[in-house]
């Protein structure tokens, strides 16, 4: 059922990887390979330990032990705030755009990590909206507008690997259409993706491999190749 | 000339006492808005930390001849870097549990520092000259303004102002203001947030210090200075509403020329209006008048 990505294009390697939330034991083990270019999704029902995947990976979890590669650097031990220093985007299933901040200080507000990210005039041009209520405050956004400025945020930072929660949850179609093309066009680019997304049909055909996941395991990994074949399993699984 | 029958060389002298108490009352509550806004610790501390900087300074002077204006410099940057201390070793060990806590081990080490300097120098007040530059005074024909208290009002509005624009204005305010809102956030998006804490809670300590050496040559400079003005302080921030920098500078300055003006008026009222107002803002906007519910 796997497809191990190409050692030397892997980005990304989680090795029995385990989190806490307090005393509660949330990840069993989570194993899984992301190549450099790569989109991945983690699927799963609520509660199954898709969004926890992604905040051990920040370091965002009580306690979390195993190992998280990045590059080939064991980055398990390191604080959060080194994570974005490594080149990790985080956009949360909240979106977390700060209220008392303005669109563009929203915007401007991660420090640029390395070379390689967009430049806001692409941003704007990616995202018009934005453009226009550069000067509103955070909470005046709509919901759409507010997953673009999330997204937008950590464009600029030059970060390569991009953990993407839930983005479509909650938006108009037109809204999901608009990211499912900024996402390809982020692949394009070069950027590696890891997608959270209950929304399969958003999903199925920007990703080059599906995890999905059980209570805080993974029990199934599908390329893309094989993905037609596992359709009714997966269906029957997550119980779209 | 008379003001509603009050003499103008009297209102107009209870007006600037007002507005100088009021300066006091804006840069200590900016302080404790500051770090509770990041911390969400209430720094029971503050009082004694304004004393510090009175003590630092008026040691300085009569210890080692130095004198007000490098005081006034270095004594901010001795307290505050005491304030970061603090912060690495005890405080850092609070930040998940309730207020309370913060409460509790705040006020105690105001008790310890009280009674260290208690134990040092007893409760006698000690004076602090005038420095040259600034004796003196100016009749404005209506009433007569000693110069230093026109130096008070002048520091403390510079300080509070550019404390705002800094907060407001400058990407490290943009990365405060986020951190107050969801810090896990901010730390995510690759900003050093324990650094950021460390850096805010010496700030707003270093605020109190330099508060305590502007207050040596006007009031008393005694151990128990602090604990007398932080009560009226607390009353200012939870007026103002907990955590917000302007709510903070507007209602110090405000409720100082609210404390003079009843000291014309109704002066048997003067030491309790402050807190009047507090229980009428409690009842009417919790929040304070500038909080956010």
């Amino acid at each position: 059922m796997s497809t191990p990505a190409n050692p030397n294009r892997e980005m990304l390697r989680i090795t029995d990887l385990h989190a806490y939330y307090g005393e509660s034991h949330i990840l069993h083990g989570i194993d899984l390979r992301i190549g450099r270019g790569e989109c991945a999704t983690l699927l799963g029902r609520n509660g199954s330990g898709r969004t926890t995947t992604l905040k051990s990976i920040l370091g965002l979890v009580s306690r979390r032990t195993g190992s998280i590669m990045l590059n080939g650097n064991e980055i398990i031990a390191e604080p959060t705030h080194r994570m974005a220093r490594h080149g990790i985007g985080y956009v949360p299933e909240e979106r977390a755009i700060f209220a008392s901040l303005s669109t563009e200080e929203n915007l401007m507000l991660p420090p640029q990590v390395a070379s390689g990210g967009m430049s806001v005039g692409e941003i704007y041009e990616m995202f018009p909206n934005l453009l226009e209520r550069r000067n509103s405050p955070g909470s005046k956004l709509s919901g759409g507008e507010q997953q673009m400025l999330a997204m937008a945020r950590v464009l600029r930072t030059g970060a390569k690997l991009l953990l993407l929660d839930e983005i479509t949850e909650g938006l108009a179609p037109v809204i999901v259409k608009k990211l499912g093309e900024v996402i390809t066009e982020l692949k394009s680019r070069g950027f590696t993706i890891v997608l959270v997304e209950q929304n399969f049909r958003f999903a199925a055909p920007l990703a080059d491999r599906h995890y999905v996941l059980e209570h805080g395991e993974i029990i199934a990994t599908i390329s893309k190749q094989e993905l037609p074949e596992k359709m009714d399993w997966l269906h029957q699984t997550l119980g779209v | 000339m008379e003001i509603f029958g009050i003499p103008s060389a009297l209102l107009g002298s209870q007006l600037l006492i007002g507005l100088i108490n009021g300066s006091f009352y804006a840069i200590l509550s900016l302080g404790l808005a500051i770090i509770f806004g990041l911390l969400n610790i209430i720094n029971f501390a503050h009082g004694a930390q304004y004393m510090m900087g009175a003590f630092i300074a008026w040691l300085a002077l009569t210890k080692f001849g130095i004198n007000y204006w490098v005081a006034l410099i270095a004594t901010p940057i001795i307290v505050g870097a005491f304030g970061v201390l603090l912060e690495r070793t005890m405080l850092r060990k609070l930040y998940k549990l309730d207020h309370l806590y913060g409460l509790l081990l705040t006020f105690g080490i105001a008790l310890i520092i009280e009674g260290i300097f208690r134990d040092q120098f007893g409760i006698s007040g000690q004076s602090y000259d005038v420095p040259e530059l600034l004796s003196g005074g100016v009749n404005l024909g209506f009433m007569f303004l000693p110069i230093y208290r026109g130096w008070i009002i002048v520091a403390a509005l510079t300080v509070c102002f550019g404390t705002w624009f800094m907060i407001e204005r400058t990407k490290l305010g943009a990365y405060l203001r986020a951190g107050t809102e969801n810090s896990q956030m901010v730390q995510a998006l690759g900003i050093n947030v324990p650094l950021l804490i460390t850096f805010t809670y010496g700030y707003g300590v270093a605020l109190a210090a330099f508060a305590g050496v502007l207050a040596a040559p006007v009031f008393q400079v005694n151990p128990l200075m602090g604990s007398h003005l932080i009560i009226v302080v607390f009353a200012v921030v939870v007026i103002g509403g907990m955590g917000s920098i302007m709510g903070s500078i507007v209602t110090g300055l405000g409720l100082g020329l609210i404390e003079g003006l009843t000291k014309v008026f109704y002066p048997e009222a003067s030491s309790v209006i402050v807190f009047v107002i507090m229980v009428i803002v409690l009842l009417v906007r919790p929040a304070g008048l500038f909080g956010k519910a």
